[in-house]
This record gives C-alpha cells, structure tokens and sequence, in this order.
C-alpha cells in the first residue's frame, strides 16, 4: 500500500530526464568524443614519457604503468562506450563488474598460481643432483 | 496486495507507448537499449577471452629459450604511431556514429573513410612488425615467450581486421538502404566494438610494450 504514491513522482521524473538521456546517452556528443580524445592522448603520453624517463623511482614503474592504464580504460569506458550511472545503464554497469571480477580472476589467479609454481619448482640444478 | 498489482498494471499500460521513445521504466525497454547490451555480454565474453591470452603473455614473457627478449625486439616509435592511429580511428569513428544519428550522411561517410583508412594503417605496421620479427628468426616458434606475443598481438589484429571488413559492409548497407533504425544499431554496435578493441590495446601497449621493452 505504502508504494501507491511512488509510481506518478516516479513516471514524472522519468519522463523529464531520460528523454534527453536518450539522445545523448547512446551515442555521446562530440564534446563527449573530444574530451575522452584529449584524456586518452595526455594518458598515452604520460604512459610513453613514464616508460622512457626517469620521472618515476624504477622498481615502481611498472605499477605507475598500471595505475595509467587503468586510468585509460576507464576514460574510453565513460567517453567513448557511454558507461555512465544512469537507469538505461545499470545492466551494462553489472555485466562490466562481472567482467572485470573474470578477468581479475584469470589473470592474477594465473600469475599467483605459476609464481607459486615457480618457487616451490626444483631448480635444473637439483634435479640433477638427485639423478646422480 | 491486489491494489498494488492493479496499479503497477495501470502504469504498464500507460508508459507502454512513451517506452519507444524514452526508455522509462513501465514498458520494455527501447530495442536500441536491448540490443547494445546484448553486444555489450558479447564484448565483454571477448574481453575475459583475451585475459587468458594476457595471463599466459604475462607468465610466459620471461620464457625467452635464449632468444631476443621484449627489450631487444619492440620499436616504441612503430608502436606510438600504431597507438595514435587507433585512438584517432576512435575518434573519427564516433563522430561519424553521431553524424548518422544525426542524418548527416556526408559526415558519416566521412568519418568513417578516415576510420577505416587509420585502421588499415595501423594494421599495416602491424603486419610489418611482424614480418620483420619473422625475418630476424624472431618468429612465433622461437620462444614461449614469442609465441604468446604473436598469439595476443596477433588475436588483436584478427579483430581489427574483422573490424575493418564489418565497417565496410556496414557503409556499403548505409549506402543501399540509408540510415534507418536496425541500420543505425547496427552501425551503434559496430562503434562499440571499435571501441572496445581499443580498451584491449591500452591493455596490450601497456604490459607487451611499454613494461616489456623498459
């Protein structure tokens, strides 16, 4: 019973935002397009001066690599493919979640699983001791 | 709990005909809206595919059976060029996707003549790279290591190639039955996968070159 005055407040907020919402939802604008652009462009390039320089202390490169590209993603994500907070979009927003929790899965389970490997491997060196 | 149900059905029927054209919540959803997450599961599955071929590049690029290593082999000015090449292809991809909706039909051909030809471009350093790995015996059998470099860089060629093909075809129907609904979809779920091949090289710069070649 208590839902009864939610449906009209619902239908009329709705109607006001999700009509330009759609229009500019699924297919951005090129003010969308240019600023994902010039993100993506500033994020490359610090990728590459990253890489080439000595701007950051060695062993922590790599992860500010990481950190960039995760960074780059995120911008094509929003500003190229329109992944936003909005009603419309809350299925792609689940279905990402649920991508990105398989891909973390296989990727950092595969690297934990060798490294472990890795370590816990006889060395060619023991092994041919034990041949011996 | 009758009356709700009766009143939920009421506003069924009330929003099922602004439903086309809004996408609030009483009626389905807008077919543009279903259709882009269906391709959306579908570009998702292919990006959890191409994560397994990461985590074998990832485990694997130390595994150089004493031949050349990611240091000696990669040019990070190709690889700059290629990588400017597919965000422009973006770029010029969207705005020709906006030019359709739009009914701009020049803008859109335009759009996507550049796409296209920056794509093809970055395709071809792409083969050369290859080719001259190839030629320095740096081939796909040298290594483990080169093997699940040409298995990841190669499967993303595969797609910008099936993407090239896809875009194509995709002006060619524009052109013979002009930009009506199902040929606008089409072409919104063709500029998703652009895209998302370019999310998959941000990945692909950062850990085969940009990590690989410091």
């Amino acid at each position: 019973m208590e839902q009864t005055p939610k449906p009209p407040h619902d239908a009329s907020q709705s109607n006001a935002s999700e009509s330009d919402a759609f229009e500019s939802d699924a297919s951005g604008s090129v003010a969308t397009y240019t600023v994902g652009l010039v993100f993506a462009l500033l994020l490359t390039g610090a990728s590459f001066l990253v890489s080439q320089t000595n701007l950051l202390w060695a062993p922590g490169v790599s992860a500010g690599l990481a950190v960039l590209a995760i960074a780059q993603m995120g911008v094509h994500l929003v500003f190229f493919l329109h992944i936003s907070t909005g009603r419309d979009n809350a299925n792609n927003v689940l279905a990402l979640a649920f991508g990105v929790m398989i891909v973390t899965l296989v990727v950092g389970g595969s690297l934990w699983i060798m490294a472990n490997l890795n370590a816990n491997m006889l060395s060619p060196a023991a092994i041919m001791q034990m041949q011996r | 709990m009758s009356a709700h149900a009766g009143t939920a059905g009421f506003e069924g029927s009330m929003h099922a005909s602004e439903a086309e054209s809004t996408g609030s919540g009483g009626g389905p959803a807008p077919v543009r809206i279903v259709v882009a997450y269906g391709f959306w599961i579908f570009l998702l599955s292919d990006i959890i595919m191409f994560s397994a071929l990461f985590a074998a590049y990832a485990v694997l690029s130390g595994q150089t059976a004493g031949g050349p290593g990611a240091r000696d082999l990669f040019n990070l000015h190709h690889v700059a060029v290629e990588t400017l090449c597919l965000l422009f292809s973006s770029y010029t991809c969207g705005l020709g996707v906006l030019a359709v909706e739009r009914r701009r039909l020049a803008g859109f051909y335009l759009g996507f003549a550049l796409t296209f030809v920056l794509g093809a471009t970055f395709l071809g350093l792409e083969l050369n790279e290859f080719a001259g790995l190839v030629a320095r015996g740096a081939g796909p059998s040298r290594s483990a290591f080169l093997s699940a470099f040409f298995s990841l860089v190669g499967l993303h060629g595969v797609h910008v190639s099936a993407g090239l093909l896809w875009m194509a075809f995709m002006v060619a129907q524009t052109a013979v039955k002009g930009p009506r609904d199902f040929v606008r979809r089409r072409l919104l779920c063709f500029s998703l996968f652009w895209h998302a091949l370019d999310i998959i090289w941000v990945a692909l710069l950062t850990l085969v070159y940009l990590i690989g070649a410091r």
